[in-house]
């Protein structure tokens, strides 16, 4: 039985396996590396998904909000979203250099190349 | 110095020589007799003050460390152990004249590096006989494989090289794959590895399981060449004669049997495989073993494959004697250690003189050898009556002693496969003598300065070894009773 | 002066630990000098290992050590926790920082361009910040920030390498780093939903409590991949080969004997304390599973290392069989076998480290790793050539070195819990060993080089001191073994009793 309550983590379980069927299926280094953030993407949503109370809002400390939604998820995810930035960055670059390097970005057109210039 | 420190400098002492030999690798005459002299110390150490203790029924002990809880280096001298230290303590020295000789006839390269490893060799065999318990013994097991490795392959060719790998490999790899879990099976049943008099497995450890341990030590040792693990001493004869002489024929077979001895008494005790009959197994394999290393050795023409196999076999008669598990049995075993090692370096010598005076290596290009070279010859004769066991040499009381253990074992059928190797023997053996002396010279000598007359020995540094370690044989025989009397210490 | 700085610091040592090198790193940034960018990390490497010694004879002697940051108490605050188990590792990881740093200059002046040797530096004390910060912390969230950061900067500079072959591997690398970072997050996403904190130890009180269920065991299995992906388990040991391949010299001895031991650190915090072995080893089928992985590990990587020509290649295929070597001894869990995964760790860092270091030096001096650059090596380079033998010697587990002492306590675990097919196998593994550093060593004392080979010199001096404390260590450690075993031993008790 689909329990439609528990949405969240349909979407959750959705974004993770389009962004490791990108991953794993995309030649290009840059699709591969757009299929890592849905990845990471997903995670977060898990997290901040799990964090809402029914009916809470942001915690303020003042007369008429009672229910807090968890903050704690938020700035957990706060890092998790800057190390996938960080992340992002130092791949993205790596990959400038790869184009440099190899002019192209394609993974099987490298695999070639690396097998004809560098076999071992 | 007490007894206990002399077991720890005796260990060491052969490092002398390594130093010596390093600061003075020019300089040939003072290198070599620095060798001598660390030898002849050596001798002096082991003989003078530890074996009139062991004598005495002590037990010198001397403990170095615990590596891990309960597996200690530590070296404690009994019996077999004394008898071991002697033969590879002073067998070093005669061999050290006979390498001299050799190398120098041969004009062979990297002499230092053979005696750096020669040396180190030593002391590993050294510390074998010495070790106190099965981890030591283990430890410096490895050590002797290590540092005979470049003495195998000095050579450097690429026979050699191959030669190389198989020693390894099989020394290694069996040591490796059986020992080290003999010895961690043997430690986790009983909580140490110590060699105790009466063994330390009663009790700990039944039935099929003990002959496995037992399957495990004797496979796991390959330096005792039981078959089908004894490929790589034949392979190891492209080594120089003065190390197959020394090593295969008395300090890494020996070091392999003797551990085999050692454990079946030590660790197993003689008592426990008798009443278990765990050892019954292990007499086929090595009547096996003996038979059919004596008929390959018939079928070999290269006197040093032909005496490799040999070897093969008279090995397995100490392994033979050790799973009698009966008194006589072991010390049978064990006084084959020393009659054996006296035997087989006088052959291997012969041999080497041989190929430095003659330049020849096959037994049928020995025709009329002996008349040109009647000290090598001679010597090789009774070299060649030892390892058969006839009389008056050494080798015939250890064959008595361990037809007298297959009796009380009431194995018949391996005293017919004791003598019927002796039959074998002769027929590898004699057929060298009786070429030598009594077949004429081929007439195509290729060699024009040798004539048809006079003696061509080979030079004398190559001849007055084998000459010492035949008479040595002699004498061995008139001494057999103090050897006993030193053995019976071994099972109280 | 010792005192009042010690009444100073003396407390804060395990915060300094992260401090320190995040800190320098900036410093290097700032100083642009290389020598001096080195000095720099050269006094924080060696301070935290002084650091991690004081540390790990706290621990000893007196106990936990538990050091809340920011005064925010536990469970609430961020905790670092310091056990026997993490102290040990602390030791290894600090220490393997610090020697290799001494045979950096020259390593990388061949490698790098000199005007990017500040960045280097820093790179590597932001990595030796997160695998520090990893090893300490107790707090779950703060293993994946620190594990983060340390991939991040261990990613930067693996593509540092000659070759444009290191970008390749740095960017696969990156990508089954990242997937694996992301998988160890989401299991501690699960984690927290099940259990409200975030604090290790505080987990493992309400996992006991809530007993096992479904989304836990998810979590287990969300955090065996990504663990398993950053430990480089068969078969996700892919990104490992190529990683240390191309990496440069150097990095690849700094990585080896680090970031895969402070992921296995973090796998048997998780399996031992976290979930404690019954839910994780017994209930379900980790164990076989975890054994089954290790053992196939041990073997496709020592039958893989037989065939490759490239020798760091070899030494990469030969890390993944050592790696199976120590789940093996976790999956085994008991007393014996976990401390032979833990001594392993010690002694495995010990020794491939050294073993990377002898590359690096035949990589300066002959610019190529592969096995021809090695003819006749034995002559040329004899004190390089001679600490390889020792380290072969060390892999093959030859007794009275290190990893005798790491096959001792696995053999003896496999016996122990009565699997003594896996005790077999594990010697078969051993054997294996001896057929793979054999090919070079024959080739270093055998072939002869060939005739136009120019004259080599000896490796540079900074160098041989590194390469030989390590190796040095292989044989020191084999005998003296109260500081490796001795406290791997005492940290498996700790955590097969379940006190922590």
């Amino acid at each position: 039985m689909i329990e439609w309550g528990l949405y969240n983590y349909w979407v959750v379980i959705f974004l993770m396996m389009t962004g490791l069927y990108v991953v794993i299926s995309r030649g290009n280094l840059i699709k591969k590396i757009i299929g890592l953030n849905i990845f990471q993407v997903s995670v977060i949503m898990f997290y901040v998904s799990m964090g809402k109370v029914r009916g809470g809002t942001a915690p303020i400390d003042a007369p008429g909000f009672e229910i807090y939604s968890n903050p704690l998820p938020h700035v957990l995810m706060l890092t998790a979203i800057v190390v996938g930035v960080a992340t992002t960055a130092l791949a993205l670059a790596i990959v400038v250099r790869i184009g440099e390097e190899y002019g192209t970005i394609e993974e099987d057109k490298i695999r070639e190349i690396e097998a004809e210039e560098h076999p071992n | 110095m007490t007894a206990a420190t002399a077991v720890g400098l005796a260990v060491a002492w052969p490092l002398i020589a390594v130093v010596w030999i390093t600061v003075f690798s020019k300089r040939p005459n003072l290198r070599e007799t620095g060798i001598l002299l660390t030898g002849g110390s050596l001798f002096a150490i082991v003989a003078g003050v530890i074996l009139p203790e062991v004598q005495a029924g002590g037990r010198p002990r001397m403990d170095l460390l615990e590596v891990l809880p309960g597996l200690e280096l530590a070296f404690e001298v009994e019996p077999l152990g004394m008898l071991f230290g002697l033969v590879a303590s002073g067998l070093w020295i005669v061999t050290t004249f006979y390498s001299i000789g050799y190398m120098r006839g041969h004009h062979e390269e990297n002499q230092t590096r053979f005696y750096i490893c020669f040396a180190l060799a030593i002391s590993g065999a050294l510390g074998v006989a010495f070790a106190a318990n099965v981890f030591t013994l283990f430890v410096f097991y490895e050590f002797i494989t290590l540092t005979t490795y470049p003495l195998v392959t000095h050579a450097g060719t690429e026979k050699a090289r191959k030669a190389g790998r198989m020693y390894l490999g099989i020394l290694m790899g069996t040591s490796i794959a059986f020992l080290l879990l003999a010895l961690v099976w043997t430690w986790l049943a009983t909580g140490t590895t110590d060699f105790r008099p009466g063994g330390i497995l009663a009790g700990k450890v039944e039935g099929t399981q003990l002959m496995i341990l037992l399957a495990l030590y004797a496979f796991g040792t390959g330096k005792a060449a039981l078959m089908p693990f004894h490929r790589w001493l034949p392979a190891a004869m492209v080594a120089p004669t003065p190390v197959s002489a020394l090593l295969h024929a008395v300090a890494v077979v020996k070091a392999g049997v003797f551990t085999v001895l050692k454990v079946v008494v030590y660790v197993f005790g003689i008592d426990l495989l008798a009443f278990t009959d765990a050892s019954r197994w292990l007499t086929w394999v090595a009547a096996f073993t003996i038979i059919a290393a004596s008929c390959v050795a018939l079928g070999k023409d290269n006197l040093k494959a032909r005496l490799a196999y040999s070897t093969i076999s008279q090995l397995s008669y100490i392994v033979l004697g050790a799973a009698f598990a009966t008194t006589a049995g072991v010390m049978g075993g064990g006084m084959h250690i020393v009659m054996h090692a006296f035997g087989k370096i006088t052959l291997f010598f012969c041999a080497g003189a041989i190929m430095v005076g003659a330049h020849k290596t096959e037994v049928s290009e020995m025709d009329g050898l002996g008349r040109r070279m009647p000290l090598t010859f001679g010597a090789f004769l009774l070299g060649s009556l030892s390892v058969i066991g006839l009389p008056p040499m050494g080798g015939s009381w250890s064959k008595w002693f361990l037809m007298l253990g297959a009796a009380e074992a009431e194995q018949w059928v391996m005293m017919l496969v004791l003598m019927a190797s002796s039959l074998l023997s002769i027929g590898y053996l004699m057929p060298v003598v009786v070429r030598g002396f009594f077949r004429p010279a081929p007439v195509e000598d290729g060699h024009g300065d040798h004539g048809s007359s006079g003696f061509h020995e080979a030079p004398l540094l190559c001849v007055l070894p084998p000459v010492a370690t035949a008479l040595g044989g002699i004498v061995l025989f008139f001494c057999a009773g103090d050897i006993w009397q030193l053995l019976t210490g071994m099972v109280p | 002066m010792i005192d009042a700085l010690w009444n100073l610091i003396g407390d804060d040592l395990p915060a300094l630990q992260i401090a320190m090198p995040l800190l320098t790193a900036t410093v290097c940034v700032i100083v642009r000098r290389p020598m001096l960018a080195w000095a720099v990390a050269m006094f924080n490497a060696w301070g935290a290992v002084v650091n991690a010694s004081i540390l790990l004879y706290r621990v000893w002697t007196r106990g936990t050590i538990s050091y809340v940051e920011g005064g925010w108490p536990v469970p609430w605050g961020i905790e670092l926790r310091i056990d026997l188990l993490n102290a040990l590792v602390l030791l290894v990881v600090t220490s393997i920082c610090a020697v290799v740093l001494v045979a950096v200059p020259r390593s990388i002046a061949n490698e790098i361009p000199r005007e990017k040797h500040y960045l280097f530096y820093a790179t590597y004390l932001l990595c030796m910040t997160g695998l520090a910060g990893m090893t300490i912390t107790g707090d779950a969230f703060n293993i994946f920030v620190f594990l983060e950061i340390s991939s991040l900067s261990s990613y930067a500079l693996i593509s540092q390498g000659r070759t444009s072959r290191a970008l390749t591997s740095a960017i696969q690398y990156l990508i089954m780093g990242t997937l694996g970072g992301t998988f160890i997050l989401l299991g501690i996403g699960m984690l927290y939903m099940m259990t409200g904190t975030l604090n290790l130890v505080d987990m493992a009180d309400q996992l006991a409590l809530l007993g096992v269920n479904r989304t836990v065991l998810v979590a287990m299995a969300c955090l065996g991949v990504g663990i398993g992906i950053k430990l480089a388990v068969f078969p996700l040991h892919t990104w490992l080969p190529n990683a240390y391949t191309y990496a440069p010299a150097v990095v690849t001895a700094f990585l080896a004997a680090t970031a895969t031991k402070v992921a296995y650190y973090v796998l048997v915090r998780f399996a031992f304390s976290v979930f404690r072995i019954n839910l994780t080893l017994d209930g379900t089928h980790g164990g076989a599973l975890l054994m089954t992985l290790g053992i196939a590990g041990m073997f496709a990587g020592s039958l893989v290392a037989i065939f490759q020509d490239n020798i760091k290649r070899m030494l990469a295929y030969s890390s993944v069989a050592q790696i199976g070597y120590m789940v093996v001894g976790l999956s085994l869990a008991n007393e014996h076998g976990l401390t032979g995964g833990l001594v392993h760790v010690f002694n495995h860092a010990v020794t491939k480290c050294g073993l990377f270091l002898v590359l690096a030096c035949v990589v300066l001096r002959m610019n190529s790793t592969r096995l021809s650059a090695f003819a006749g090596l034995g002559r040329r380079m004899p004190f390089t050539f001679a600490a390889f033998v020792l380290g072969g010697l060390s892999l093959i587990g030859v007794p009275l070195t290190v990893g005798f002492v790491s096959k001792w306590y696995l053999v003896l675990g496999a016996l122990d819990a009565g699997l003594w097919p896996v005790a077999v196998l594990i010697l078969l593994s051993s054997v294996l060993a001896l057929i793979y550093i054999w090919r070079v060593v024959e080739v270093g004392y055998f072939t002869a080089p060939p005739e136009d080979a120019d004259e080599v010199a000896e490796a540079p001096l900074s160098m041989l001191v590194s390469t030989w404390i390590l190796i040095g260590g292989t044989l020191v450690f084999g005998v003296w073994t109260s500081l490796s075993a001795g406290v791997a031993s005492a940290a498996a008790r700790m955590l097969i009793g379940g006190v922590s």
